[in-house]
């Protein structure tokens, strides 16, 4: 299983012999193969999403340590918190958890979920993209694995599981 | 030339040495700071910010994945609780995993076709992970991450790899699913062709991996890899490459469990996510001109100590 072979020995100038595993067919060719239609999607919606991401994200940091608005928790008192357990800091600071933070966009801290949202439902938005063209090549199977998978991350991120934190 | 080259692996070094005394630093100098509150609050997410740069550096020197070292580093040595350091931890391997995505793809390194049903089994199990980890007692995690990061360094010491593993036939599995390809590799000019095998097994041990992630925070490049190539028989550059792919999956639905339960803070994310990527630049842009064997003992190294940490912690040996 884990034997080496180079890709230059791999290219086959004679047939195996019997009972020999035969090596992974490496061809002399120039140009690379075509990358799927869905693969390529994906990709690109991947691209942008992440690029806004990160700078919404950065953005929205710079707004928060500046004071341009008033964060929900000072950040002189944020050592006193950091070190609590998650279920003590919601406690401590009075914040809800789960979607909540939509209410507090005003403040500074909660200003930044909006890039960390934004970065964590990027997938599920490359998922809903390939999804039409995964049945229109009709490829049924993978359709309803993506189906599947938009359910399970939207599960994720709609807030109704909570995990009770200790 | 040469000069430089000795300058820049020796920079690399160094880099590893200074991260190396900063854990120390950290690991004498936090609780005390933090219980007198002697440090002011940008102290922090600025020496924060620091290590993390250093840790993106060294994770791509190491070949391995920035969330493995930051979850144990800085849950080890920094004063914040461990339930918002694996919600940053994951964060961090989710905003680079999202970076490197689109550019596997397009190159065709990574491949969706086999991502696609291997995610769908991590990501459901990472949300269970996520649930558990946050449900179970500080001390229970903090062991249990100790055990992990030791079995880790255990991997890292024993396990092989394989360029192109000999796959004799694809199983029927992964016919039905059509999972196999052809990537072009660039320093042959060639087309390869690959198929799998062994994938209901391969798929199953995704279960544990996707729980562990969720759990941790650690990010599981560290364990998708060796399933997708040694286990499964995918060839090692489409494993590697398919792996940092699959946790912009596996990291996006036990991120919105952390998110959702409050265990991120932005103080903690995004000087965190900066760093490392930051970091990661550098990294690659030295990765040439240093000795992978040098640091890879270093991080190796850092691991062992980080995990003795949390378990010590976890035991209530060492606060």
């Amino acid at each position: 299983m884990s034997q080496e072979i180079p890709v230059a020995v791999a290219a086959p100038q004679v047939a195996p012999a019997a009972g020999v595993v035969p090596l992974p067919r490496a061809r002399p060719a120039v140009a690379a193969p075509a990358v799927a239609e869905e693969q390529l999607a994906y990709a690109r919606l991947l691209d942008r999403g992440m690029k806004v991401g990160l700078l919404a994200l950065t953005a929205s940091f710079l707004v928060y340590v500046s004071g341009a608005l008033q964060p929900r928790v000072p950040v002189a008192d944020l050592p006193r918190y950091w070190s609590l357990p998650v279920k003590e800091y919601l406690a401590a600071t009075g914040i809800h958890p789960g979607w909540g933070w939509l209410a507090l966009l005003g403040h500074g801290d909660f200003l930044n979920f909006l890039g960390i949202a934004f970065l964590s439902g990027v997938t599920i938005a490359c998922y809903l993209a390939i999804i039409p063209i995964l049945f229109r090549k009709k490829d049924a199977i993978y359709g309803w694995i993506a189906v599947a998978e938009v359910l399970v991350l939207a599960l994720a991120a709609s807030g109704v599981l909570n995990a009770g934190a200790h | 030339m040469r000069c430089s080259a000795v300058t820049s692996g020796g920079a690399g070094i160094a880099l590893a040495a200074a991260l190396v005394a900063g854990v120390a630093w950290a690991a004498d100098a936090a609780p005390a700071a933090a219980a007198r509150g002697a440090l002011p609050w940008w102290a922090w997410p600025a020496i924060l910010f620091a290590v993390t740069l250093a840790l993106g550096v060294v994770a791509v020197l190491g070949g391995v994945g920035g969330g493995v070292l930051f979850v144990p580093i800085i849950g080890g040595f920094f004063p914040f609780h461990i339930d918002f350091v694996r919600g940053a931890g994951l964060l961090v391997a989710l905003a680079g995993a999202l970076a490197a995505g689109p550019g596997l793809l397009r190159k065709g390194m990574a491949d969706l076709r086999l991502a696609i049903p291997v995610a769908l089994i991590a990501s459901a199990c990472a949300i269970v992970g996520a649930m558990l980890g946050l449900a179970l007692p500080t001390r229970v995690v903090q062991t249990a991450l100790g055990l992990t990061i030791l079995g880790i360094v255990g991997l890292m010491l024993v396990a092989r790899k394989s360029e192109y593993p000999v796959v004799p036939a694809a199983d029927y599995l992964s016919t039905a699913l059509r999972i196999s390809g052809i990537y072009h590799e660039p320093t042959t000019g060639r087309n390869v062709d690959w198929k799998i095998h062994r994938t209901p097994l391969g798929l199953a041990t995704f279960v544990l991996i996707g729980v562990m992630a969720g759990m941790f925070g650690l990010g599981a490049g560290w364990a998708n890899v060796p399933v997708l190539n040694l286990l499964m028989g995918a060839p090692l550059k489409v494993s590697v490459a398919t792996s940092k792919f699959l946790l912009s999956i596996t990291d996006t639905s036990a991120a919105w469990i952390y998110v959702n339960n409050g265990a991120v803070l932005p103080m903690l994310v995004v000087p965190s996510i900066i760093g490392i990527m930051v970091g990661s630049i550098v990294g690659v842009r030295i990765l040439a001109r240093t000795k992978p064997a040098v640091i890879r003992t270093m991080v190796i190294g850092l691991l062992l100590f980080a995990s003795l940490r949390a378990l010590l912690k976890g035991l209530a040996i060492w606060n």
